[in-house]
């Protein structure tokens, strides 16, 4: 991104909005798609995720009416495939925030017509992951409001603010909320637009009331961006805090595998690599879907790619120094934990956990793969199985055979444990498709945004 | 507040239910006349005063009514309603909330121990032992833990039955008194009578009354678990009947040959404390005794062992006799049977030199598995090294000797010639437990009278014509011996639950006695001499010790005559036939099927293998390999005809070509706990190979089995768990337990806690003494409510149990040796638990416990997690929920029972804690003394492993272990300070040996 500079005119190579798209061509285009039937293969994907989705609730159901029991969790292996699901979720997630406020700040064009649907995305995710701190707890009727510093009935008792789940309860409930307002404020002046194309009235009086008067006036518009920079200067922080938070329910554990201090970086460098890779999943199946491939062009998906290669590395870079500090430190119990991981039981994990995340992303080097969407979808796929096997390895290999080996076990996933997970995808799922099929999928008002500079340069049309 | 509303749900709508109905709409609730009236008076208490039926208030008096009723709607959705009962006559010294304690006695298997129990509102929820009863000195097993369950087991047998219709005590009393007399029974040569070996007086003298009346019928009274062979020996030795004891706190070196004397070859608890006494290490320097061991299977008594020499039960006479030979006793020539290898005859070597510098404070002992020859020869060793009188010592032998293996062999011809008319069981499951030549369930089928008296539905009951339920121990009067003499009288903690009777009662009634009261025989038995006065006094004065006065044996001095002795053993001993052995143990589980059906005794982990609900067939891993099995795989052994199939395991330290079997399991009929668990190898069983049989012959099925324990792993994988040493090199370098890993005592993150004012609760385990025998994990799953949680589950690693016995082998697997660690929570000071629970569930009380707040607890299982030691323990699911409801009689009620999703850990009996707390503080503000509290696990211990107490106290016991060097912290070097701290084991090998051992 050389070519791009902070501040001053940006030169633009190739040109972000392709194909001689006009101001009206953009809101013509993107609106369209709300207000036609949609392609049948979102009725296809719909049907299915749907069914997965009861399919969630109904385990769910059986979770808290049964126990959790009914997962394969068991001593020593406390949690699972719960809260490996709740890292991969959240980490996911972040990707979206990065997108939308990150590169916001750095001033990052190319963002604009991928950070609607990846903010989005990290709603969507963020709900799924909500769903797993709650119920993954033995008691949730309780652990819903007991959670909370809200009076209850122990009005004597405050939470214990030393513990990182409660941190987790405070970041992540931050996370929804500022990327709930930040996700709605964006959306704002596409929404009145859609008020303003719509031709019948229920239609007219929803979008209406969510484009909360806009009118498109400057003065509106002075505020819009200063909320916008605003809101987008709180999401920044929230991409590196909560999944820093996250990570220290393992970090601040004293057990091997788990209690190091290298989870911070190393989990929000995860994060992001495997939020990309989800952004990558959905952006090249929606493009091709939704025909958009003059709005999010091969440049977009070039650079979701080189971030895979950037994150990527950070990541592999983690799993060599971890193996390195754990021999240097000449702890047994912690060269032990690594040895375990490579050799041991889990051993299949670990090397899956390394061939995806590490190998994979090497073949964003050539141009090939980062400019062809089929490559790039198969490679993201991979990627976000290789996240998770990265929580599942940290999670499950630590805690299957930690410091006393009379203790040691094996956790094997239930059923319920798959088609939980089964479910919350079908969720999500659930959720963008019903986004892509009603919301306006990209940030006109901001590809516009784009499109003016790019007229301007000369390199566009009215 | 809403106002407390009696409705009765399971009578709603004239339906009769059995557990608790909610009224699901509050239309059903409406048609209840207490609704009715309740809905006339719909205010809160208090309120009704103030409000007016007027204009617009009468819109808030709706509101009102509409609220309360809603709200009284959801208080009787969430709880039923009880209701509080106060007692319109208290009984004497009852308080309401505080447990009483009575004490009584129980036999197991020919000995006798004293408990007291405690009830909680009349009824038993707690065993300990007697400290006035020289065979418990307060210590009880996991066996008499367990058997308090018993009381409370659903699957009783609650009815008396003929003939598959229902009867009751009048009808078979009123049958008894017409069948049982002469001129239907003539001199009673078709009866026999099958009785659990009789250690009560009062029952001796019913028995006599019965064979009086009918001279020649046959008492047998049969033991699965048989233990007479050492008492055959000693009166084949001594030319008398005399009941040996064995003395091992007064010997400094032992040697058990195929003796499990620490365990279960012991039918009572003594030996073990009696050797961890000579165990104990104060200061470094002191003295250890040295125990030598030679064994097949590998038992507790092989774990706790200096020396081991692994040897099939059939070689165990060679090794006697080689022994002989070497310390050259009698000067008989002696013809050594056997090849010996070189590591037998080294070890031989080196114990005959070590028993030989120890004349007269030595002990051999030999196992119930060996024969009479054996024990004799062992009793002319120990005349040898001038023991007898000194370490064994002889009293006289209570009743006459019994020969139960004479008895059995003649039954089975009875049986087969179909001689015997009647036949009556009482107590016990022959039909079960007999060896295969002994055709007794078909016996009680085919004979024309038959009597089953049981205390659960088991195979014998249901077998038999006229089924009685048998009352508990804990529900009868008796009276019970233990082996040295000391008689208890035995009464009952409740009335029979169902209406059982005892033996003593049924066998009365088959006398003819009248009254057939087990209470009055009893009484009449110890309280009929004496003014009437005195009479009561002694009476009381036995129910309130737990011991009758008076009334240990008188010693008995008896000789051995070595050449005699000598020339017999000679004959009599051969060596192992070449070829695979099978030797039948009796089980920690179920023993030998009775305590099938406790689901305690059934999930408690073996103490070697740590298998649970099940019994495998344990080999050496020479033999697996030479034979192609793995862990699993089933095998069918057969000899002579007869077979079982089972899966093998393969045992660090086993014996080679032999194969140890566990008795008690696979019963057919049984309750919902022990139905169909694990595999009756008493099918291979006949009176003739009723300890081991030789020439068994081995066939794979191609099938496997899943067998499940509750520890995978079984190596320390060179971490400093358990440190060991020996004597010698603590003496020399005392630091040297402690060095083996750092306990840094750095500083925490959270401010320092001052710990040095008011009680601080801690614990010191010697492993020195713990034996692995499982008698506290048992002991805290009866004192702390801990459910079952069933093989299935225990499977996927969800046992519930708050202290778990850790077992370690260490040197190669053919030779292993064994450690056990018993581990519960540690009630760390800087506890890695406590601060990551979100809703602060687990926080320090300021005496030091880790406190665990159920009711606060959401179950993130966080502390699960970070807890190094993995002793917490999580309701994956609700274990409690349909547990039957007289199962709940027995809940202790000081401690809460935990529903589903909740954490749970050992809490140091807290709940004693506070109990006793509370009792000082009302006894005038006073200070605890040490040892007034025991935790229960520190109570049942038969070794006195675990001493818990106040370590702010400088005199209390714990610590002055904690000052000890070889005192050290599991995990220390993880900086948590845990409270309960390990006493290293000290091994005394013998230094000719030691190069030798692995």
């Amino acid at each position: 991104m050389a070519d791009l500079a902070i501040g001053s005119r940006i030169e633009l190579n190739p040109p972000l909005v392709q194909g001689g798209m006009t101001y009206a061509d953009v809101s013509e285009k993107i609106s369209a798609i709300t207000e036609n039937k949609p392609p049948k293969q979102w009725y296809y994907l719909i049907t299915i995720s749907s069914l997965m989705t009861v399919m969630l609730f109904g385990c769910l159901g059986y979770l808290v009416m049964t126990g959790i029991g009914v997962w394969g969790n068991n001593n020593p292996v406390g949690w699972g495939w719960d809260i490996t699901n709740f890292v991969w979720w959240i980490g996911i997630g972040h990707a979206g925030t990065l997108i939308s406020a990150v590169l916001f700040l750095f001033r990052q064009k190319w963002r604009t017509s991928i950070n609607r649907a990846a903010e989005a995305m990290t709603l969507f995710a963020v709900a799924c992951a909500g769903i797993y701190p709650l119920f993954h707890t033995g008691r949730p009727w309780r652990a819903i409001y007991w959670l909370f510093p809200a009076p209850n009935e122990y009005l004597h008792l405050w939470q214990n603010f030393r513990s990182p789940l409660e941190w987790d309860v405070f970041a992540v409930s931050t996370y929804a909320t500022v990327s709930a307002l930040f996700w709605f404020t964006g959306l704002i002046p596409d929404l009145a637009t859609l008020r303003d194309r719509a031709v019948s009235r229920g239609r007219k009086i929803l979008f209406g009331i969510l484009s909360l008067g806009w009118r498109g006036s400057s003065t509106q518009w002075r505020h819009y961006e200063l909320a916008y920079l605003i809101l987008a200067g709180i999401s920044t922080p929230l991409v590196l805090s909560v999944h820093s938070i996250v990570s220290f329910d393992f970090a601040t554990a004293l057990i091997p595998g788990w209690h190091t201090t290298l989870f911070p970086p190393y989990f929000v460098a995860g994060a992001i690599f495997s939020g990309f890779a989800m952004v990558v999943t959905l952006m090249t199946v929606a493009r091709w879907v939704y025909n958009l491939q003059n709005l999010i062009t091969t440049k977009h998906l070039e650079n979701m790619c080189k971030v895979l290669i950037a994150t990527g590395l950070m990541v592999g870079f983690s799993y060599g120094t971890e193996y390195f500090i754990a021999w240097y430190s000449g702890n047994p119990y912690e060269r032990f934990a690594f040895i375990n991981r490579a050799f041991g039981p889990y051993w299949w994990a670990y090397w899956t956990m390394v061939t995806c995340n590490v190998l994979s992303p090497q073949f964003f080097w050539f141009k090939k793969f980062r400019t062809t969407p089929v490559l790039m979808f198969i490679i993201s796929i991979f990627i976000n199985i290789g996240m998770w096997f990265e929580r599942f390895v940290i999670i499950a290999t630590s805690l299957h055979r930690d410091f006393l080996p009379a203790s040691w076990g094996y956790f094997k996933p239930t059923w319920v444990d798959m088609c939980t997970f089964a479910g919350t995808i079908g969720l999500f799922l659930t959720l963008f498709l019903l986004f892509l099929r009603f919301l306006p999928a990209i940030a006109m008002s901001e590809v516009k945004g784009v499109l003016y500079q790019q007229i301007e340069d000369g390199k566009g049309t009215h | 507040m809403n106002p407390i509303v009696q409705i009765n749900p399971t009578q709603i709508a004239g339906k009769q239910s059995t557990g608790k109905q909610y009224w699901r709409s509050l239309n059903e609730a409406a048609e209840t006349p207490e609704f009715q009236q309740w809905a006339q008076r719909a205010f809160p208490d208090g309120v009704s005063e103030g409000v007016t039926v007027d204009g617009a208030s009468r819109r808030s008096l709706l509101k009102l009514m509409a609220a309360s009723f809603g709200l009284a709607g959801l208080t009787a959705c969430r709880r039923p309603v009880e209701n509080i009962l106060p007692f319109s006559r208290a009984s004497e010294g009852y308080i309401h909330g505080k447990p009483m304690h009575f004490a009584t006695v129980a036999a197991l298997n020919g000995s006798a121990t004293g408990l007291i129990v405690e009830c909680n509102e009349g009824r038993p929820t707690k065993i300990e032992g007697n400290p006035k009863h020289p065979y418990s000195l307060g210590a009880t097993n996991a066996f008499l833990q367990a058997s308090v369950l018993g009381v409370y087991d659903p699957d009783r047998s609650r009815q008396v039955m003929r003939k598959g219709g229902r009867s009751n005590w009048d009808e078979f009393a009123a049958w008894a008194r017409s069948y049982f007399n002469a001129d239907r029974l003539g001199d009673g040569a078709a009866m026999r009578i099958v009785s659990e070996k009789i250690v009560s007086p009062s029952l001796e003298v019913v028995k006599a009354d019965l064979l009086k009346k009918f001279p020649k019928a046959q008492w047998i009274e049969y033991e699965s678990v048989n233990l007479d062979a050492v008492r055959e020996g000693a009166a084949l030795a001594s030319g008398q009947d005399v009941e040996p004891h064995f003395l091992f706190d007064k010997a400094d070196v032992v040697f058990s040959l195929d003796c499990d004397f620490l365990g279960l070859d012991s039918s009572s608890i003594l030996p073990v404390k009696q050797y961890s006494r000579r165990r104990r290490v104060e200061k470094p320097g002191d003295e250890l005794n040295r125990l030598y061991s030679a064994e097949a299977n590998y038992t507790i008594t092989g774990g706790m062992a200096d020396h081991r020499l692994r040897a099939k039960v059939g070689d165990i006479g060679a090794l006697a006799l080689a022994l002989a030979k070497e310390l050259n006793v009698s000067g008989a020539e002696l013809k050594v049977v056997g090849n010996s290898t070189d590591k037998a005859r080294k070890f031989i070597s080196a114990l005959a030199k070590d028993l030989e510098a120890h004349k007269g404070k030595s002990i051999v002992v030999a196992g119930p598995r060996q024969p009479a020859a054996v024990h004799t020869l062992v009793f002319a060793i120990n005349a040898a090294l001038g023991n007898i009188g000194q370490t064994i010592v002889f009293t006289k032998l209570a009743e006459e000797r019994a020969k139960p293996l004479e008895q059995l062999k003649q039954l089975a011809t009875d049986l087969h010639a179909g001689t015997v008319k009647t036949l009556i069981v009482l107590g016990g499951n022959p039909a079960y437990s007999l060896p295969a030549d002994v055709p007794f369930a078909d016996a009680l089928k085919k004979v024309a009278v038959s009597v089953a008296l049981t205390e659960d539905e088991n195979e014998t009951w249901a077998a038999s014509e006229w089924r009685l339920p048998q009352a508990h121990l804990l529900e009868s009067w008796g009276d019970a011996q233990a082996l040295d003499g000391t008689a208890s009288i035995q009464q009952p903690m409740i009335e029979p639950l169902y209406g059982g009777k005892s033996v003593l009662e049924v066998a009365a009634i088959l006398a003819g006695m009248e009254p057939a009261s087990d209470y009055e025989i009893v009484r009449s038995n110890w309280a009929s001499q004496g003014a009437p006065a005195e009479r009561e006094k002694k009476w009381n004065a036995a129910l309130f010790d737990g011991v009758v006065a008076d009334t240990k044996s008188a010693m008995v001095t008896a000789a051995v005559d070595a050449k005699k002795v000598f020339a017999t053993a000679n004959a009599q001993i051969q060596p192992a036939p070449a070829g695979l052995e099978v030797a039948f143990y009796p089980s920690p589980g179920p023993y030998d099927g009775r305590y099938a059906n406790n689901a305690w005794l059934q999930e408690a982990p073996h103490p070697m293998t740590k298998v649970v609900w099940d019994n495998v067939a344990l080999i050496s891993k020479k033999t697996a390999e030479s034979l192609g099995l793995k862990d699993g795989d089933v095998v069918k052994l057969s000899k002579d005809g007869r077979s079982v199939e089972t899966p093998v395991q393969i045992q660090p330290g086993h014996a080679d070509d032999s194969i140890s079997l566990f008795l008690g399991y696979g019963r057919s009929v049984c309750g919902r706990v022990g139905q169909g668990v694990g595999h009756r190898v008493e099918a291979l069983r006949t009176t003739a190979n009723f300890f081991s049989a030789s020439g068994v012959e081995l066939k794979k099925t191609g099938e496997t089995y899943e067998i499940v324990t509750t520890q995978e792993h079984h190596r320390m994988e060179g971490r400093p768990i358990v440190r060991e040493a020996s004597v010698e090199e603590y003496k020399k370098e005392p630091g040297l337990i402690k060095e083996m890993a750092e306990s840094p005592n750095g500083l925490t993150m959270f401010p320092f806690v001052d710990y040095s004012k008011g009680y601080q609760w801690g614990m010191a385990i010697d492993l020195n003494s713990c034996v692995g025998c499982n008698a506290c994990l048992v002991a805290c799953q009866s004192e702390n409510n801990i459910p079952v949680v069933g093989k299935d589950q225990v499977q996927r690693g969800r046992e519930m149990h708050w202290i778990r016995l850790d077992r370690y082998y260490t040197g190669s697997d053919e030779e292993a040796q064994v450690v056990t660690q018993p581990m519960g929570c540690q009630q760390c000071e800087n506890a890695p638990c406590e601060s990551v629970c979100p809703v602060a569930a687990t926080s320090h009380s300021p005496e030091g416990l880790n406190d665990m707040a159920y009711n606060r607890c959401v179950g993130t299982r966080y502390c699960l997690n970070n807890c190094p030691y993995k002793v917490r323990r999580f309701n994956f699911l609700a274990w409690n929920k349909d547990v039957p409801e007289v199962r709940k009689l027995g809940f202790n009620p000081d401690v809460t029972v935990r529903m589903r999703g909740v954490m749970e850990k050992c809490t140091y009996c807290v709940q004693r804690i506070e109990e006793h707390k509370i009792a000082a503080n009302a006894d005038g503000r006073r200070q605890l003394h040490d040892g007034e509290i025991q935790s229960a696990c520190q109570q049942v211990c038969p070794a006195e492993a675990i001493v818990f107490g106040n370590i702010n106290d400088p005199e209390s016991r714990v610590s002055k272990l904690k000052k000890q060097p070889r005192n050290y912290e599991v995990l220390g070097e993880l900086n948590i300070r845990p409270r309960t701290t390990y006493l290293g084991r000290l091994r005394n090998p013998n230094p000719e040996l030691e190069k030798e051992n692995a």
